[in-house]
């Protein structure tokens, strides 16, 4: 293989892994300047992908399978909302309980619908180097993101919503419907984010298919400092990390692996412990200890929305 | 409010306040037991309605899920009720594992990994000490497994109190991390000798713990009821010591609730937080060589099918408070049991629990909510 198309592999496998992260982190982006962390995103991302898998199934359109992954996210996203911005329960609880219910309801659903059939679906088409067509409209979102941000009235509000939700309130903005229509917005890019990991990359569902990029996500907002071209970038280390696991062979990492035990006296060692080989669940593991590695980095310093995460209610 | 109900009452009290903490004593009774009739009661009709939702005949299903969980049918009572128990017990310690964390106002959602760090160090101390007496082993591998879960929990701990790093996405790595590492040593150094599959050997059976109820009690079916179970029983009364009669769970408790307070009081916010993250983890830890040494008596990388994360439902039934832990670990072990009947017999899936527990769940946790803005609404 040469040096030009595996690195044009890498590149591809690289943005095809951060485009679910793109658009799932550029939606929580906008969520959390609003004041609100929406902790469910993973399960709002699963019950995308089982969705989209479920309607290509029955209609053959994986096109429709995104529109209801999307809807579902909204489905979700409008409980998220009246749990926590109407009843005023504690974000972070309600999102994790939102994970464990499309945890449950969606390995359920998969058990009794699919328990004798295979699941594989039709997909969306991939473009060359096998680019998933989902992953060319990942930049026009985060344009569209920034541009609402930076540039219009609504960006502004939802900013005041985030810092100042009492001066906000005053100055004639309902904190309450701008927090909400946001987290809709949000949960629709993160139900499209699932959908695009069971019908745009791949071609069918698995329990718990997300595997943490939910919080991925989450850490990448943070990682990329509330502003989405950080946001990009981040994903982007993301989707290198995990391209890894696909491209180690191609770079010849394993031989590598064994000419360092070999120089240093230490193939007898390794025999002995069954690790003559380089283990690949250390690959899997690299983006979990990126992301790690990154909020380490980043926390710190960040100034976060002023009332993130907070309860807010009118006096 | 809570702050009222936790400091214990070490002013003089005049006959008024005397009678009004006699009718509080009442009433927080009245409050406990309430909903060890409701929940219980509301979680068979939730899973009735699910059933039918999923074209499963209640009338059916229910009845093969009692069995399996009580007894009758071809079942013994002791057998279904040890299998009730012996599916409760990891619950127990990680949902106690929860209480811990979230009562000190950290959102780990990290039981899992700490189970499995626990878990891959007893099964690694087991494999580097085949030569040393069982007796001696044993207690290695119980203690050396709970440390390894504070380690994954004081990692997460570390992060967030010197770092900022949200527990919430720590702990969801570090779960991660721990399941490919478990991966890489059932693979690797810890597989079994024939190399067969991604599993470490078999324990050998002076390292397990021992049956606690003899077959001619049950049968002849030998039970899996393991002395592991006293471990886990025994924990739920030193952590509900620990946070209500100590110091140190007071002030993991005022951390959790009013975190201004804490700091008006110069309470060591930082070492409180990390020691709340050391005990977290450990439990589950513990919860897993308890696994280890009870049940599965083998590593592999399905050595869990979930207790980690169905330990948050537990803990939050049982309104984050160690009995009420016991309680509802005992329910969900019930539940448990039964579906793995009903699958077996019926061939209803045993998943379906699982969406049962998190309707429930949410259903609790909003409804507290509520109740919480209403009483709130009234103050005003």
């Amino acid at each position: 293989m040469t040096i030009v198309s595996l690195t044009m592999n890498l590149l591809v496998t690289s943005i095809a892994g951060a485009t679910p992260l793109i658009y799932a982190a550029t939606g929580e982006l906008m969520v959390q300047r609003s004041g609100v962390v929406n902790v469910g995103i993973e399960g709002i991302m699963l019950m995308g992908a089982f969705i989209a898998t479920v309607t290509t199934y029955f209609t053959h359109s994986p096109i429709l399978g995104v529109f209801a992954a999307a809807f579902s996210g909204l489905i979700l996203a409008c409980l998220l909302a009246i749990l926590t911005l109407k009843i005023g329960a504690d974000q972070v609880v309600i999102g994790v309980v939102i994970n464990l219910f499309s945890l449950g309801l969606t390995g359920t659903l998969y058990r009794i619908l699919f328990s004798n059939k295979s699941a594989i679906t039709h997909q969306l088409p991939m473009l060359f180097h096998s680019l998933p067509v989902m992953s060319l409209f990942t930049i026009p979102c985060v344009i569209l993101v920034w541009w609402i941000m930076q540039h219009t009235r609504i960006g502004l509000e939802i900013k005041a919503c985030g810092e100042q939700p009492d001066a906000a309130d005053a100055a004639g903005i309902n904190v309450i419907l701008t927090r909400t229509l946001t987290l809709l917005f949000a949960g629709m890019l993160a139900g499209i984010s699932g959908a695009y990991l069971s019908v745009g990359y791949t071609d069918t569902f698995a329990p718990a298919m997300t595997a943490g990029r939910g919080f991925i996500a989450l850490a990448i907002v943070t990682a990329g400092r509330w502003n989405p071209w950080g946001c990009l970038a981040a994903a982007l280390i993301f989707g290198f990390t995990d391209s890894l696991q696909f491209e180690g062979q191609a770079l010849g990492l394993d031989s590598h692996y064994r000419s360092v035990l070999h120089t240093l006296h230490l193939y007898g060692i390794a025999g002995e412990l069954n690790l003559t080989r380089l283990p690949y669940q250390l690959f899997l593991a690299l983006p979990y200890v990126v992301t790690l590695l990154l909020l380490i980095g980043s926390s710190r310093k960040v100034a976060a929305p002023a009332n993130l995460g907070r309860v807010w209610r009118r006096n | 409010m809570k702050l009222a109900a936790d400091s214990p009452a070490t002013l003089p009290l005049t006959p008024e306040a005397k009678a009004a903490e006699k009718y509080n004593i009442v009433k927080n009774i009245v409050r406990g037991i309430v909903p060890l009739i409701t929940y219980p009661l509301f979680s068979i009709l939730l899973m009735a309605i699910t059933l039918l939702i999923f074209r499963f005949n209640p009338l059916k299903v229910m009845p093969v899920i009692w069995d399996g969980a009580f007894g009758g049918g071809d079942i013994g009572h002791i057998n279904a009720i040890s299998e009730t128990i012996v599916k409760a017990t990891p619950l127990i310690l990680t949902g106690l594992s929860i209480v811990v964390a979230w009562r000190a106002g950290l959102f780990s959602i990290g039981g899992e990994g700490q189970l499995l760090m626990g878990a891959l160090t007893a099964t690694a101390i087991s494999h580097l000490l085949k030569w040393m007496s069982s007796s001696l082993v044993i207690p290695l591998m119980i203690v050396g497994a709970t440390a390894a879960g504070a380690l994954w929990g004081g990692i997460a701990g570390w992060l967030r109190i010197h770092r900022n790093v949200q527990e919430v996405i720590s702990t969801i790595m570090l779960n991660y991390v721990a399941l490919y590492l478990v991966g890489v040593a059932v693979e690797g150094p810890l597989q079994e000798a024939s190399k067969n599959g991604p599993y470490s050997s078999l324990l050998p059976n002076s390292l397990l713990f021992a049956h606690l109820l003899p077959i001619s009690m049950t049968n002849g079916i030998q039970t899996r009821l393991h002395g592991g179970v006293l471990i886990a029983v025994l924990a739920v009364p030193i952590i509900a010591l620990y946070l209500n009669f100590t110091r140190q769970g007071f002030a993991l408790k005022l951390v959790g609730s009013n975190i201004r307070a804490a700091n008006v009081a110069h309470y060591n916010v930082d070492a409180i937080r990390m020691r709340a993250m050391l005990l977290s983890g450990g439990l589950c830890g513990l919860a897993g060589v308890v696994q280890l040494m009870g049940v599965s008596s083998r590593l592999s990388l399905e050595f869990s099918p979930g207790w980690g994360y169905n330990a948050i439902p537990v803990a939050l039934m049982g309104g984050l408070t160690p009995l009420g832990t016991l309680l509802s670990a005992l329910f969900f072990g019930a539940l448990n049991a039964g579906s793995s009947n009903a699958e077996r017999m019926i061939n209803t899936p045993s998943v379906i629990i699982n969406v049962v527990q998190a309707v429930a769940v949410m259903l609790i946790v909003s409804l507290r909510a509520w109740k919480r803005r209403a009483s709130e609404g009234n103050a005003e």
